[in-house]
């Protein structure tokens, strides 16, 4: 593997894990789509730092894209406050509002320059290591391995420090206000990484694809933990997983490793979706099919406690007659005797079915109840 | 230069102008259930699920007709929305956050799909992308009737489903209890909200396509509370939003029409958020209202209060009064005294009138 193959996979793994960490707290607050609002937001502040410095290299250009991530999220809840308009609409209302805005102020101040709208949206990671870092002589190594580590080491020290605070106002909002933790400072604490974060992360993946990275691994987390602390590491690791697996596929494919990336977050969350222990579709279905046997083995308890001692008890008690008589098919009954015999609640002599103690017991709790 | 002139002269602008004004009625009117339904951001995530259906288009049939490729937009925008609501049917993941996987997830793959195609050696496929990113300033007389016809069949499906669309949209519970197939509505409801935004992408761009469903209809919303004139209306601010953005984009050199349609309809929904009947002007108006009535009520009180201290009708100083409610009273007398309820003498001194002993009497 060659340095700049190297590279390229740092950046997309320290990426991805910054992402994972703020996009934990966006799922759970029911924010996500936000993360989709900034990303776009994103341009506008560019094109309007653009106005200010003139230059497209500036570090000024992130420091207003930043700002207007943030103020992004505050126009929305200006707007959500009002109550006349609800928070999906407001998303809705002031993203491309500001993304109007940035298109404009690009073909009209800044064409010709280097400031294609496109890029903002789509982003490419494979020309990351050609942009280095030289200082004092030194080459410290791809700009945006840089900028997204510092902006790691931010978002996972700001989240360790507010552990306690963020933890409350994610799950208990009104619990957080009333022993006075400001859960609307901290929304804005949050907010503030999240557009740091998505502006670092979009020159290296693109805005559309920061969403990819902000939702997929946390939502594959959550069907898989209940704990904030194991869904943040789960979420990290499903992110970087998918980060170094988009990179091979993207080499493969000779296709957009952002773009693989992000498939490869859905694959994963689609694994979460299907495979999650106890949660998922597969164990669903299970489930789903043990009940079945369960209550099909309470029924033929009772089935045989009903006609125990009656004349008609010897017929009753054919396993050939639950077909006509329970309406179960061949294989269903044959499913539910051979069970219920595992379980020892009948005996089989021959053709015919013999409650035991223990199956006389289970009929009779079960009519009870 | 009026627009209507200017309108008449120019073929290019006629056509933009009138595609423009079509998809704002047909964005709408369909976008008016989607805001109601709190779904505002389907338009969002459809437009970035198409890109993967537009090249596999390409892939498969080997054509860049655009009805083909709308058709492929389609498919995968559709697709991208039955997997949310599965996703939000089968997991505790929210629709915020399974919106935001498909949408971000789709478009992922549709970029593989892009570049893929894009590194084979046919030139073919150049421009595929600009479907996705839309130019309303290339608008043909044939996106028009496209746009044209996906209307008027929306117009009819909705006047036909009109009783099962309003009752899923303000009460789906309700609706299936009476025996209406509430899942066929739903059903219905996207699939035209889809075939709208699909045609609607290559004109104005996937960004600029969420905000058409989205601005019309939340500007109508202030105005009424009732659904026929909500969708009315929205459909009447998008062709406003449409026609308006294109002339001034016309007008004035590098104005982009896509965001300018967009701005235009952003500012009729601030207007209407600030000057509509439940708006916030007429909002504060009405609390200002009722606190300058309540204040009165209780200066009329006081006054009674008074003059049963002294044993009969006795004038009072505004200081006194204001002494007794700890406010400045002069704006509430003056108001009483409009009504008839008090009078006051050349000393600034205040006092009921036979009618305001009555009223004080009766509270």
């Amino acid at each position: 593997m060659s340095q700049g193959q190297l590279e390229i996979i740092a950046i997309a793994v320290v990426t991805a894990i910054a992402c994972a960490l703020v996009g934990t707290f966006l799922v759970l607050r029911r924010q996500s789509l936000l993360s989709d609002a900034i990303g776009h937001s994103v341009l506008v502040g560019i094109a309007a730092g653009f106005l200010v410095v003139a230059s497209t290299t500036s570090p000024f250009l992130l420091l207003a894209a930043t700002l207007a991530g943030v103020a992004t999220v505050a126009l929305v809840e200006l707007i959500t406050s009002t109550r006349l308009v609800r928070e999906d609409a407001a998303i809705g209302l002031v993203f491309p509002a500001l993304f109007s805005i940035g298109v404009i102020i690009v073909s009209r101040y800044a064409d010709g320059v280097h400031l294609d709208t496109d890029a903002v949206l789509l982003g490419e990671l494979a020309f990351a290591p050609f942009d280095r870092v030289v200082l004092l002589g030194w080459d410290w190594g791809p700009a945006s391995l840089l900028l997204m580590g510092v902006v790691l080491v931010v978002d996972a020290a700001v989240i360790a420090v507010l552990w306690k605070e963020l933890k409350l106002a994610t799950f208990d909002p009104a619990l957080a206000l009333t022993l006075g933790f400001a859960p609307v400072a901290l929304n804005y604490v949050l907010m503030t990484l999240v557009s740091v974060t998505a502006v670092g992360a979009f020159n290296a993946v693109g805005s559309i694809l920061v969403v990819a990275l902000m939702i997929a691994p946390p939502a594959a987390a959550y069907l898989l933990t209940d704990r904030l602390d194991r869904m943040l590491v789960l979420a990290a690791a499903i992110g970087a997983v998918s980060a170094i697996a988009g990179y091979w596929v993207a080499a493969a494919l000779d296709a957009s490793i952002a773009g693989c990336v992000a498939a490869c977050c859905g694959a994963a969350f689609v694994a979460a979706w299907a495979f999650a222990p106890g949660r998922g579709l597969v164990a669903a279905v299970r489930r789903r099919a043990r009940q079945r046997v369960a209550f099909g083995q309470t029924m033929l308890a009772i089935h045989l406690a009903n006609h125990e001692g009656t004349p008609l008890a010897e017929r009753e008690s054919q396993v050939d007659h639950l077909r006509d008589h329970l309406r179960w098919s061949p294989e269903f009954a044959r499913t539910v005797v051979e069970s219920a015999g595992r379980a020892g609640l009948v005996t089989r002599a021959g053709e015919v079915l013999v409650l035991t103690e223990r199956g006389r017991a289970h009929a009779r709790e079960r009519l009870v109840v | 230069m009026s627009p209507a002139v200017f309108l008449a002269d120019d073929y290019t602008l006629r056509i933009v102008a009138l595609g423009a004004i079509a998809l704002g009625i047909v964005s709408g009117a369909l976008g008016t259930f989607a805001v109601l339904r709190r779904q505002s951001l389907v338009g969002d995530a459809v437009s970035h699920a198409a890109l993967p259906g537009v090249v596999l288009a390409y892939v498969i049939l080997g054509t860049k007709e655009p009805l083909w490729l709308m058709v492929g937009a389609a498919i995968t925008g559709f697709a991208a929305i039955l997997l949310v609501g599965a996703v939000v049917g089968t997991t505790r993941v929210k629709h915020d956050a399974a919106l935001g996987i498909w949408l971000s997830v789709f478009f992922g793959f549709g970029l593989v799909l892009l570049t893929w195609v894009q590194r084979r050696p046919d030139a073919s496929q150049a421009g595929l992308d600009r479907f996705l990113f839309g130019q309303a300033a290339t608008v043909l007389e044939r996106d028009v009737w496209t746009i044209a016809i996906v209307g008027l069949i929306a117009t009819v499906l909705l006047a036909a489903f009109w009783k099962q669309l309003k009752l899923l949209s303000f009460d789906p519970d309700y609706g299936a209890t009476l025996g209406l197939r509430m899942r066929g509505a739903d059903v219905l409801l996207t699939a035209l909200l889809v075939a709208a935004i699909v045609v609607g992408l290559q004109m104005v761009g996937a960004v600029l396509m969420s905000a058409m469903i989205v601005a019309p209809a939340a500007a109508a919303r202030q105005w009424t509370n009732r659904l026929g004139a909500m969708t009315v209306i929205a459909a009447g601010v998008g062709a406003l939003a449409g026609s308006t953005g294109a002339v001034l984009s016309a007008q004035t050199e590098r104005l982009p029409t896509g965001p300018t349609i967009v701005l235009v309809a952003t500012a009729i929904v601030i207007v209407s958020l600030l000057v509509a009947p439940r708006g916030i002007l007429a909002r504060e108006l009405r609390a200002r209202r009722a606190r300058a009535g309540l204040e009165a009520q209780v200066v009329l009180a006081d006054l009674a209060a008074l003059e049963r201290l002294h044993g009969g009708p006795h004038p009072h100083p505004a200081a006194t009064l204001s002494a007794v409610t700890a406010a400045d009273p002069s704006a509430a007398l003056h108001e009483l005294e409009a009504r008839g309820l008090v009078v006051h003498d050349g000393d600034g001194l205040w006092s009921l009138t036979e009618r305001g002993r009555t009223e004080a009497s009766r509270r």
